[in-house]
């Protein structure tokens, strides 16, 4: 049973790490750059949703809301997170990363570690660097087998939340125009410019996805550890990175696979190993993974016809 | 007026001139052919009249219009299509994906016209509808690509090195197709290394060398030039 719990509790960790790998994998495998901010960007979504939720229980809700009205307040909460966020995206893609589209990848990489120390200390000027105290966007747990295993719901929505955007992702990027697009730009940009996709647009959407799935990211990120500061997103940031090169950077289903693997191998780690060894196993067995097979678990090898 | 009317471009790569004063003109409902050896720059011209390079000096003018400035994708709704080197199709795609990027401007309901219409011209094509288009053989993958870039419906069409790697056979039916769009009104500028078979469909032609055209003429001249003759169709 205590194993079963352990499971249940990577299982759930490692949906967050999927969300964020999501973003992370998206970016790269269309603009073909890591956007080492894509981690802080987390951090501002979850500074978003605190903020309303309590502009929301000060001003908008009374003494004793209904429990109708706090759900309301909670979604309202999450929807100005993604809506911040994709913004946020969007903005850093077009002033950060778009004039230097024709530059090295070290200077993008560099641009992008610049972008997010620049949003972590902003984020220190704005919010203080004193962490506060995140509620969780859900509250209670599920009592299986008589109190022996205990579920929260926090996890139960994570990972419902987790399998709805692999999910809903896999079905845009195969069905609809834009998430075509989106595959053509990522395989050939010159060549999909020659169709009459606008590159520039397409990258744009990339990031305003990823930013709004690092949004929901960072609320439930912070309702598992509800500790919010600057700093928060960059370890989380890092670890759903290396999750996204787990699975086959580039991969849906590999950034899906590769979040929830290194979930649970973080959660055993601490359980069976040690607490401050895990991350230390956790990149261990990314090396040895990579000198298996280097292009992820998932990553896909198409040969190229001449 | 000519439809296409490329002035004394100048292109770069870096510090190297790749391309140096090139100037040639498509008239509608014309093939015209720019032949010339490997690294002549035949290929840089046609990027540069795509808008995937940009010239340092001269200008490229399409139905009239100045093409400065014009990003490529915004070419394909003004009529312009392009095969390029290499086909250069989305290998990870199936061949219906592939033909519905080349339809990205088009609306919904012509693309499935469209796409008939390709298939019918390319019955190769349907049968391999949902199969990855890496996994279809060289010639299929160049038909695919001409495919694509008839479904936008273009006026012009660029064709850049299309009999490129196939065997004999495919490279005959690549030049018959290339006949059959051109009687259904399709202006083409095409780009080959094998002269005779561009030579041989072309109303026109140029030679370039080394970044300069070195000399132009109908395809018949060409053919008959003893410069051409040497340099080019093997004696």
């Amino acid at each position: 049973m205590e194993f079963l719990s352990y499971l249940i509790n990577g299982v759930s960790l490692g949906s967050i790490y999927a969300i964020i790998a999501l973003g992370y994998t998206m970016v790269y495998g269309i603009a073909k750059m890591l956007n080492f901010a894509h981690g802080d960007v987390i951090m501002v979504g979850a500074y978003v949703s605190f903020y309303t939720t309590s502009f929301a229980a000060n001003s908008l809700l009374g003494e004793n809301p209904s429990a109708l009205a706090s759900a309301g307040a909670t979604l309202l909460s999450v929807l100005a997170a993604m809506a911040v966020c994709t913004v946020l995206g969007v903005i850093i893609e077009g002033l950060a990363y778009r004039p230097l589209r024709q530059a090295g990848s070290l200077a993008v990489l560099i641009t992008a570690i610049g972008v997010s120390y620049f949003l972590q200390n902003g984020a220190q000027l704005l919010f203080g660097a004193n962490p506060v105290n995140f509620t969780p966007v859900i509250s209670g747990q599920l009592t299986l087998f008589s109190g022996r295993l205990r579920i929260s719901y926090v996890a139960l929505l994570t990972v419902a939340a987790c399998i709805v955007i692999m999910l809903a992702l896999t079905a845009f990027t195969s069905r609809s125009k834009m998430g075509k697009a989106m595959r053509a730009c990522s395989e050939d940009r010159g060549a999909a410019q020659l169709m009459g996709i606008n590159v520039n647009r397409t990258i744009s959407m990339t990031f305003a996805i990823g930013s709004a799935l690092a949004a929901i990211a960072g609320v439930l990120l912070c309702s598992y550890s509800p500790v919010l500061k600057p700093t928060t997103g960059s370890m989380p940031g890092i670890k759903a990175f290396t999750a996204a090169v787990f699975g086959g950077i580039g991969s849906i289903p590999g950034a899906f696979l590769g979040g929830i693997l290194l979930g649970i191998i973080e959660a055993m780690a601490q359980a069976y190993i040690s607490t401050q060894l895990s991350n230390s196993i956790l990149f261990a067995v990314l090396i040895v993974v990579l000198l298996v097979k280097p292009s992820g678990l998932l990553g896909k090898y198409v040969p190229e016809k001449v | 007026m000519a439809m296409l009317a490329v002035n004394d471009i100048h292109v770069y790569y870096g510090s190297i001139h790749a391309v140096k004063g090139v100037s040639l003109e498509v008239n509608e409902g014309e093939i015209v052919t720019l032949i010339g050896a490997n690294g002549a720059g035949k290929s840089t011209v046609l990027n540069t009249i795509s808008g995937l390079l940009h010239p340092r000096g001269g200008s490229v003018t399409f139905m009239g219009q100045d093409l400065k400035g014009v990003p490529p994708h915004k070419l394909v709704a003004r009529g312009m299509a392009q095969v390029p080197e290499g086909r250069r199709i989305f290998l990870q795609m199936t061949v219906e994906e592939n033909l519905e990027m080349g339809a990205y401007t088009q609306s919904k309901a012509s693309i499935d016209g469209s796409i008939e219409d390709v298939y019918r011209r390319f019955p190769r094509l349907q049968e391999r509808r949902k199969q990855i288009a890496g996994t279809l053989s060289g010639g299929e993958q160049q038909m695919l690509a001409m495919g694509r870039a008839l479904m936008s419906h273009p006026r012009l069409l660029m064709l850049d090195e299309p009999s490129m790697g196939l065997a004999p056979i495919l490279v005959e039916q690549i030049f018959d197709i290339i006949r059959e769009l051109h009687a259904a009104g399709t202006t083409i500028l095409l780009v080959e290394q094998n002269a005779q078979a561009a030579l041989s469909v072309a109303d026109r032609a140029y030679v370039l060398e080394t970044g300069r055209i070195s000399l132009s003429g109908t395809g018949a001249e060409l053919m008959a030039s003893d410069k051409v003759r040497e340099a080019y169709l093997g004696g």
